[in-house]
Formats: structure tokens, sequence, C-alpha cells
């Protein structure tokens, strides 16, 4: 498969500490990849490096064959590498509605008019189907702060996917969430990926999330990659046992396998 | 394009006030022209605030549109009123397309000091600058439109419809502009910033230009003040006086584009009877209505419009 992504040798340094070493990697387009690490590995430092939230200090990184590096997150979400985030960015004052009517606006003319209405009848039907297709239609004229966390969570994944992105990174989608929702909601956007054949990397902590869903995991520790393969390969591996996983789960990996 | 009935209600209110003109006292024509041309700067002051910036320097605008009035008639001898506010408008949008640039990188308390800055820089000028009168400022000469001069009754019924005029066009662009894709973004910004650049969006394009389209109209209402006034001081420039915009601003609310008007005439009429009846202590009405505005309509008078919908 065609190579969407790339990063060779990227750095970030904050004054005398490391948050990335050294870290590349290559992503197939189709590949659902997911991140592991305990927290301060580097994994959040990696997603925001690669979309534009913070510049490298070194290294370089190619999204679709083309250099990206120093490119701000607007470029990168028309260039189609979307992301959410760890806690959801949406516009909390306005309705759920409203909310994907912006996106969807913004996706289909970032210009953005003066004077014509961004609420058409055929922006909203397609806002329709988009909270029917993730589930949020009870929520559709709901002020975001009214809503729970999962569904937060999912509509902030929507809003990333509007653009009709090429690669979406996904920073913890089951964070916060409870355990009766992770599933579904990881569910319905797996679902979504697979219509939309998107590449996707997401960052997790749950291990069992990440086993069912992804063919390949990136192991971070100490802001290197100190894992990269298969889920059984990476949950085996010794160093990422000792460093993330424990050697508990390992074993009961392995014992699984 | 349809029309809805927002524009509807804006255009009826504003023909009844314009047909209104000619059974109203003198006082009267002149106090509502007055401050439905203070309230077009304070839609600019509202149209930066639905973006999360609040001005305190908007009186710059307000002074330039002004000054434009009066310096064109002084200096250059031009008498139509149209032209005059004209150059008022060119001045601002080149001034504001250039601060523009640097005042849109900033947010919060550091805006509003910078904005306040730049109004005082132009307040210093003028109080220092004695070919323009100095602190007392100097009168607009008199001016007509399309060749045609009013006579001296004439005068104040002339300002308050071309006031209207004005108002009606800008109250129908912004209830566009409030809906459209940049107004939306504007609001957007204000609530998450991340979030808008995440969407391919230029966060610093819409605020440039919505700063432009706030500070333009500012400048419109300057002019139409000092046509209305009949003479400009460096006191348009003053902090007092963008507080003042601020004021009326959160008098009325973000909510809708007929909010400003409404509260600009009923600050204009309680600052008039304020002085009237209390001479030694009006500031203090007014600063005990803007605190009861606060405490029981936080959004302003045209919540209370919004309430009795909701409750219908």
């Amino acid at each position: 498969m065609a190579e969407i992504l790339k990063t060779e040798g990227l750095c970030r340094y904050f004054g005398a500490v490391t948050a990335a070493e050294n870290i590349s990697v290559s992503i197939a387009a189709g590949e659902v990849v997911g991140v592991i690490g305990a927290n301060g590995a580097g994994k959040t430092t990696f997603i925001n490096m690669v979309t534009g939230y913070l510049p490298p200090s070194a290294g370089n990184i190619w999204f679709n064959g083309e250099t990206i590096r120093g490119l701000g997150p607007r470029k990168l979400t028309r260039q189609g590498l979307a992301r959410s985030f760890q806690i959801p960015q949406l516009f909390l004052e306005l309705t759920v509605m409203e909310n994907l009517l912006i996106a969807l606006n913004a996706a289909e003319n970032p210009a953005l008019s003066l004077i014509q209405p961004f609420r058409t009848s055929g922006r909203e039907s397609q806002a329709e189907r988009i909270l029917e297709q993730m589930g949020l239609g009870r929520y559709r004229d709901e002020n975001v702060t009214a809503m729970p966390q999962g569904a937060r969570k999912l509509l902030d994944i929507a809003m990333a996917m509007i653009g009709k992105p090429r690669m979406l990174l996904l920073d913890e989608p089951t964070s916060g969430v409870s355990v009766d929702e992770k599933y579904p909601l990881m569910d319905t956007v797996m679902d979504v990926v697979q219509q939309q054949n998107l590449t996707v990397l997401f960052v997790e902590h749950d291990m069992e999330i990440v086993r069912r869903y992804v063919s390949r995991i990136l192991a971070f520790a100490h802001g290197e990659i100190i894992g990269d393969g298969t889920p059984d390969e990476v949950m085996n591996d010794e160093r990422v046992q000792e460093q993330i996983t424990g050697r508990h789960q390992g074993a009961a990996a392995a014992g699984g396998a | 394009m349809r029309v809805d009935k927002s524009e509807y209600l804006i255009m009826g209110a504003f023909l009844l006030l314009a047909g209104s003109a000619f059974f109203l006292p003198n006082w009267l024509v002149y106090l509502l022209a007055l401050a439905l041309a203070k309230a077009l700067v304070v839609q600019g002051v509202v149209m930066l605030m639905r973006a999360g910036l609040v001005s305190f320097g908007q009186g710059l605008y307000f002074c330039i549109g002004g000054y434009a009035v009066g310096m064109g008639g002084v200096f250059l001898g031009i008498s139509d009123a149209l032209l005059l506010i004209l150059m008022g408008l060119g001045c601002s949008v080149i001034l504001a397309m250039v601060l523009g640039l640097l005042l849109t990188r900033y947010r919060e308390i550091f805006f509003a000091m910078l904005t306040l800055a730049f109004s005082m820089i132009l307040y210093g000028l003028l109080v220092r600058s004695h070919g323009l009168g100095s602190t007392d400022g100097f009168n607009v000469i008199r001016w007509s439109i399309l060749g045609w001069t009013p006579a001296r009754g004439q005068v104040g019924i002339t300002i308050l419809w071309m006031t209207l005029a004005f108002g009606l066009v800008i109250a129908l662009f912004l209830n566009r502009y409030f809906r459209s894709g940049i107004g939306l973004a504007c609001e957007a910004i204000r609530e998450n910033e991340v979030r808008v650049e995440y969407m391919g969006v230029s966060r610093q394009r819409v605020l440039y230009i919505n700063y432009v389209i706030a500070c333009s109209i500012g400048a419109i209402g300057g002019s139409l003040s000092a046509l209305v006034a009949g003479h400009v001081d460096p006191e348009m420039a003053y902090w007092a006086m963008s507080g003042e915009f601020v004021f009326i601003a959160l008098l009325g609310g973000t909510g809708h584009v007929a909010a400003p008007f409404i509260a600009a005439v009923i600050f204009a009429l309680v600052r008039t009877y304020a002085v009237e009846h209390v001479p030694n202590a009006w500031q203090m009405i007014l600063g005990i209505t803007l605190l009861l505005i606060i405490l029981f309509l936080p959004k302003g008078i045209w919540s209370l419009f919004t309430r009795k919908r909701r409750t219908v």
C-alpha cells in the first residue's frame, strides 16, 4: 500500500526536556495504527507535531509524498490531515447542529462568505445525516455543554471528519468516557472510518481497545518509539512490557495468543 | 435573496421613525439622529464582541469619521455630506487595515488596551493641534446633499433621514453578516480558536475582515454625528467616549442587530433626563442603570424580547 505519512528523525525539545527524540515512522494508506505509552511518553507531542500544532525542533514530516514541516493546522487540514483532541475542542455555547454547520460551511468554502447564510437546507440535511451516522441525533438542538463526555468526543471526531480527510489522528478518543460507552463509541468511529477508507492513527491507554481495533501499534517511551509492529509483537516485547503495559498484562496477552 | 421577518421588522421600524420625524419636537429629532449615529459605532463594538474582543478604542474611528467631515469642509471646501462621509470612511478603512494587522494578533485585555492606546494617541495629537482648534475643536461647515442645501428649519429632519438611511442599509447588511459564514466564524473564534484553525479557516483573516468592517461602520457613525452636532472636538477620541460605546453595547446586548439602536436611544433619553433632573449626579444614574442591566439582564435589553418569545 502507498505510504501516506512519513516522519524522519523527528525531535521536540522544551528547554532541557526531551519530549520526542528521533521519531522515524512510515504509515501506509488505509492502516489503523494505535499509539501507546505512559503519560509523558511523547504520544501527544508526536500528534501535535504531525498536525502542525507544535513545530518540530528537528526532523521532517511528509504527507502524501510532500513535506509538511512548518505548515500550520489550517493548511494541513486543507491537505486532508485531520485530528480530534483529548479534550474535545467544540463551540460550547452553540448547539450541536450549529457546531456541525460551522464545520460544514468551513469545509465547503474556507474563504467564507460575507452575506450568504451559513444555514441552508442542504447543509442542514447533511448535518442531520452525520448526526444520525454518529448516533447523536437526539442532541441536535442541545448546547454542547448539555452533552455527556462520550457524545462530545463523537462530535469532536465528527467535526474532524467533515472536511473529508485522508488521514485522521485521534488523541485518546475514549479518555473520560465511561466503560459502557467506550466500545460503542469506537465501533461507531471505526464504522465511519471503514466507510470512508481513512487512515487512522490513534493514541489510547486502554490496551483492550487497542488490541481490538488496530492492525499495528507504535509504542512510545521517553519520547522514543520502542516498539513498532502487530499488536502481538509489540505487546510481547520485553521493553514494552517493562515500560508500558506491565509484565502481567504482557504475560496474559501472551497466554491469550 | 429572500427577505426575512427580521428584515421586514427593521425596515418597518426605520420607516416609522422616518415618518414620526414630522411630529417630533426639534430637540428630539436631533437626539434621535445623534443616538442612531452613535448606534452605528456601537454596531462595530458588538461585531468585535461577537468575536470575543472588547474594544475600548472605537472612539478612534468615530473621531476620524467626524474630523474627516470637519476638515473636508473647512480645508478642502467640500460641502456635500455624502462625499464627506465617504472621505471619513476611506480614511478609516485605510487606518483599520493597517492597525488591524497588529491588533487582531491580540486578545482579551491586550486587545482592549491597545485599541484604547491608539485612540488616546489621536486624542493627544488633536489636543496639541492648534490649527484644528485644540481642545475646543471646530465647527462643521454648512453641508448639502447632491447639490441641495437644506434650509435652517429642515436640517434636523434631513440629517435624521440620512442617518436612518445609512442605519437601515448597515442594519440589513449586518443582519445577513451575523448569519453568514464569516459572521458565524466570528462566534466560533470566540468559543474555540483551536477548532477554527483545525477546520481549515484562518482566524486571523476572519478577525481582520471583521475588524475593518466594524471600524468602517464606526467611522460612518462618527461622520454622521459630526453632521448632526455641527461640531467636532478631540473628546470624540477620548477613552470616555469609547467607554460610552461599550456601555451602550452592554445595555443592548449582542443578540440582534436592532439591539444597539434601541440601547443607544434609551441611553440618550436616560442621560438627557438624568442631566435635566439630577445635573450633579447624572453619571450616578447611568452607573446604576448599567449595574441593574448587568445584574438582571446580563445579555442586555434584547434578552427581554427573546425571553418573551420563549414564554409565548
